[in-house]
């Protein structure tokens, strides 16, 4: 389970304070799969975030009792210099995971061959993009936090995602944060959406889209 | 404001583990997997040092001194330098390159400072006794006269970088004037840190002076541990330990205070 309650975000800036999400509470539950509807600059980001860990509320509490996942298919931590297997021994190291499972599956999933042994700057961005989201999925988590995440690749790849992430790991909670309706209405059964900061729940997918549509 | 606790052990072994992760990761980046590798982390400040003995010793009389040999205090002293300075240096200016690493809410700021410390302060400490031995090997140093002495002084001044590359490190971070001002201070820190004199040489008044100065008091027990009863060392260990200890607390302090990074992207 994860549990905000009463979470607010604010960041110093040269104008000020500036408040990025106001009074936030809501509880993920094993198994469910969230989504998020935000336009750009809603603060979708930054609630991602906190729900990860990577940053802490300025008021209110987060609770997490289930592990989550880093931004999935976030593409940007790799080190250019790095191979493909330089990036996965790193993540596995940090995480504590066994490395030698993990390369097998990793190869496969990206069909990178000779590349996965190569510096990450040589790749193209849908070879960087399997890559990342390989990287997730050889890490397991009760929760994995999707952010755009098949705004990239080709059909092919989104198949594959959806089956390394909806059927093998149904059971999982899911984050999906976008502001592409169609993609939430496809994989989630509880929704939100994210306004200037402020959260509203609902529970079918046109009435979310319909207040989303008017903001 | 508290996510999910763990016990300590389970926190500390993870640690642990990012750590040895980062610095896996900082010696693949930095020096590749072509040539000697990750040799150069002491091969460098070797070579450097070795560079400089030179100089001093091509150039002797020009500092008048004394009458100690002058190759073992070219050696104490410059590799002591390039300690805290090399610490400082790769800790400035080190979060903005490994920003997303942050997203792995394991990975905090200050795992990305220790693993850049630890891999400074391990390549120095190679370089001085690997030239050491070089050079007591081949005669042109005699045996030091008290190596625990000497230790205590080098894990004083690593402690120091520590705290120094701490602070540097989150400073940077905050204001990039502070970046360009800690390059000149570590130009007018340079000749001050004790590398190119003893205090006993030095004026009365002017010993008082260079006593205040933290890094003068490790290298001065380097130096006693080196020579022994051949000279009179000036050195405090109750000020080289408060020093350390205040250093170190303001450079967590600072670097706890450094966070919201991501959000600045």
């Amino acid at each position: 389970m994860i549990k905000l309650t009463h979470m607010s975000k604010a960041y110093q800036t040269r104008q000020g304070r500036r408040q990025v999400l106001h009074d936030i509470s809501l509880c993920i539950e094993p198994g469910q799969k969230v989504g998020i509807l935000g336009r750009n600059g809603s603060g979708k980001s930054t609630l991602i975030r906190i729900l990860g860990g990577a940053e802490q509320p300025s008021f209110g509490t987060v609770y997490r009792s289930m592990s989550v996942s880093w931004p999935l298919a976030f593409a940007g931590g790799f080190q250019g210099s790095l191979t493909g297997l330089d990036n996965l021994r790193f993540i596995c190291r940090v995480y504590g995971a066994d490395i030698d499972r993990a390369i097998p599956f990793v190869e496969e999933f990206t069909e990178l061959g000779v590349y996965f042994r190569e510096a990450v700057k040589t790749y193209s961005s849908g070879m960087r993009a399997r890559l990342a989201f390989a990287l997730s999925m050889a890490i397991e988590f009760d929760c994995y936090l999707i952010d755009e995440v098949l705004a990239v690749g080709d059909t092919r790849f989104h198949d594959k995602c959806r089956h390394e992430l909806f059927e093998k790991r149904k059971d999982r909670s899911i984050i999906l944060v976008s502001h592409i309706p169609n993609q939430i209405r496809a994989y989630c059964n509880v929704f939100y959406v994210l306004h200037e900061g402020r959260m509203e729940r609902f529970d079918d997918v046109d009435k979310a889209y319909e207040y989303y549509s008017l903001q | 404001m508290a996510t999910s606790t763990l016990p300590l052990h389970r926190s500390l072994a993870i640690q642990f583990r990012v750590i040895g992760a980062l610095l896996m990761r900082e010696v693949l980046t930095r020096y590749g997997r072509h040539n000697i590798g990750f040799l150069w982390l002491f091969i460098e400040p070797m070579i450097f040092t070795l560079g400089v003995t030179t100089l001093w010793v091509a150039t002797r009389g020009l500092y008048g001194t004394s009458n100690i040999p002058i190759i073992p205090f070219a050696v104490t002293g410059y590799s002591t330098v390039l300690m805290w300075r090399n610490s400082a240096s790769r800790c400035a200016k080190a979060i903005e390159p490994n920003l997303s690493l942050l997203y792995h809410r394991n990975v905090t700021v200050l795992d990305l400072f220790l693993a850049r410390l630890i891999l400074e302060i391990a390549g120095a400490t190679t370089a001085l006794v690997a030239l050491s031995a070089l050079l007591i090997a081949t005669g042109w140093m005699e045996l030091p006269a008290d190596v625990l002495t000497m230790v205590g002084g080098w894990l004083d001044l690593a402690w120091f970088a520590t705290g120094l590359g701490l602070i540097v490190g989150a400073l940077t971070e905050r204001s990039d004037a502070f970046e360009r001002i800690w390059h000149i201070l570590t130009y007018l820190a340079f000749p001050l840190s004790g590398a190119f004199f003893m205090v006993e040489w030095l004026p009365k008044h002017a010993q008082e002076l260079a006593l205040w100065v933290p890094m003068v008091h490790g290298v001065e027990m380097m130096r006693d541990g080196y020579y022994g009863a051949a000279v009179k060392a000036h050195y405090s260990i109750t000020y080289m330990v408060t020093v350390n200890i205040v250093m170190l607390l303001v450079g967590l302090l600072l670097v706890h205070k450094t966070k919201n990074l991501l959000g600045s992207e």
